[in-house]
């Protein structure tokens, strides 16, 4: 299975996070996106004529959207984080999916604007970036209410890995998580999964590591 | 904000890839000045008021400057050096002061923490001792004997290993690290950070690398460099004050921040002031 992948590529990251989380391998070729502009070029063209990254190849099937890509990994690997147990599940789960190209949008807009220096309208892209997040908060903060931390199911399902990566590099584009205490914790534990892989600009949460053990006694 | 004349005027500044210009031109701003970068043989950088800036070009990029430098671009010879590959990284921009972007970069005890298994790793946190001068006759600063465990100092390294470095500063906004190669012991692979100032709390960076290795993709080498650099990114966007302080105040300099103390020291003695501190507050 090869993804056609780019390290400072949200919608990519999703992938090799939700392949880490499952266990999937994935064969990796990174994509010359920022500077070189490959995913432009007549090859990749070929292969998505949308010109975005990721792809992912395996065998006949190739996919172009990355929601479609945690579909098919967890369909694969690990089928309780499509968390269909019932009907409002199952669509919680697509609301989120169709809600993530939004982030990408909006957010991810943002992101290229002020980070990459892409053009584009970063104060309305930024408008509309926190009318998604603050959509998001609101529903998290409803799951914790009734005691739940992921968006969609008692569990993490591929819901929390499609909104995950835009929403937390929100700050790249300009906009603090600050405001957002559901958000945050619901971050953390997303950070906390076994298996969770970082990219730049999402951190490892160092406070999970043992405590570093020292020979000096504790009192002289 | 309007400058008046100071000293950071009369230096080089990058303010695009050569081999990315597009035809109608690149349209940026320096030290709060609008320019344009257009392509051609030569290329020419124009301010918004029609004035034709002086232009060389070097090291992939295009170098400008809104005064009158005294010196030519300062000299990096290991460029020029047959069998190493160049690699243009690209532009990132980072909401920070231009001082603060090369100070980052000039700090090794971040390594573990921030670029975590790559350039560093706990346990492995400690700086030895290694010596910083400010080099009168170049009038640079440089930190030599610097010497930090990395579980990958590089694309092309395999397992851990202690990496050499020696940091150079040669220009306010510019800075060059020096490091293990890998590849060819006995040379050194050349990373640089080229700082253009947009204003002095926003700046553009263009990392440029020249490097022996014939192995990795030149797309991968990129990557690997954007991957570091992101990893800063978001630590020096959330530095406080946004401007570099020069003045000692709230900031406590350790034994590990000398090469941190020396290119403070250097700006001062120099008036390189835009995007610094001057007085603690």
């Amino acid at each position: 299975m090869i993804l056609y992948d780019y390290i400072l590529s949200p919608d990519a990251y999703k992938v090799r996070l939700m392949a880490a989380l499952t266990g999937l391998k994935l064969e990796l070729w990174a994509v010359d996106m920022h500077p070189g502009r490959e995913h432009q070029s007549e090859p990749l063209l070929a292969l998505n004529p949308a010109g975005s990254i990721p792809i992912l190849v395996d065998g006949d099937l190739i996919l172009t959207e990355s929601a479609a890509m945690l579909v098919y990994l967890a369909k694969l690997a690990a089928p309780e984080w499509l968390g269909e147990n019932d009907a409002a599940d199952a669509a919680r789960i697509q609301q989120w999916l169709s809600f993530s190209r939004r982030l990408t949008d909006h957010l991810g807009g943002a992101r290229a604007t002020e980070m990459l220096v892409e053009p584009g309208d970063l104060p309305s892209l930024q408008r509309a970036g926190t009318v998604d997040l603050r959509e998001v908060e609101a529903a998290l903060a409803e799951r914790r209410i009734v005691g739940q931390c992921f968006l969609a199911a008692d569990r993490a399902t591929i819901a929390d890995i499609a909104c995950f990566p835009y929403v937390a590099l929100a700050p790249d584009g300009g906009l603090s998580l600050d405001p957002y205490p559901s958000i945050r914790l619901w971050m953390r534990a997303i950070r906390m999964l076994p298996g969770f892989i970082e990219m730049p600009g999402i951190h490892r949460l160092h406070e999970l590591k043992p405590e570093p053990v020292s020979d000096m006694p504790e009192t002289v | 904000m309007t400058i008046g004349h100071h000293a950071m005027i009369d230096q080089w500044y990058p303010v695009a890839l050569a081999s990315q210009l597009p035809p109608e031109g690149r349209t940026t701003q320096l030290m709060g000045t609008a320019i344009r970068v257009l392509p051609g043989d030569p290329v020419r950088v124009v301010t918004g008021d029609g004035r034709d800036l002086r232009v060389t070009l070097r090291y992939g990029h295009v170098w400008t400057s809104l005064g009158e430098p005294s010196k030519d671009l300062f000299d990096i010879p290991e460029a020029d050096q047959p069998g190493r590959r160049l690699v243009e990284v690209g532009v990132v921009r980072v909401r920070c002061s231009p001082l603060r972007a090369v100070e980052n970069f000039l700090d090794i005890a971040h390594f573990p923490f921030v670029h975590t298994d790559i350039l560093g790793a706990e346990p492995h946190t400690e700086v030895g001792k290694y010596d910083v001068e400010i080099r009168e006759k170049e009038d640079e600063v440089w930190a030599t004997k610097v010497q930090f465990y990395q579980p990958q100092a590089a694309k092309s390294a395999t397992g851990g290993i202690t990496t050499d470095y020696m940091y150079r500063v040669p220009a306010p906004t510019s800075t060059v690290l020096y490091k293990t190669c890998p590849a060819r012991p006995g040379e050194w692979d050349v990373i640089t950070l080229f700082v253009q100032p947009l204003t002095e709390e926003l700046c553009d960076v263009w990392p440029w690398m020249a490097l022996f290795d014939d192995e990795t993709a030149l797309t991968d080498l990129i990557h690997f460099q954007q991957m570091i650099f992101l990893q800063d990114r978001s630590i020096l966007e959330n530095q406080i004050p946004r401007l570099l302080p020069l003045d000692p105040g709230r900031e406590i300099p350790t034994r590990a921040d000398l090469t941190s103390v020396a290119y403070r020291r250097w700006l001062k003695r120099h008036q390189f002031t835009y995007g610094a501190q001057l007085v603690a507050q």
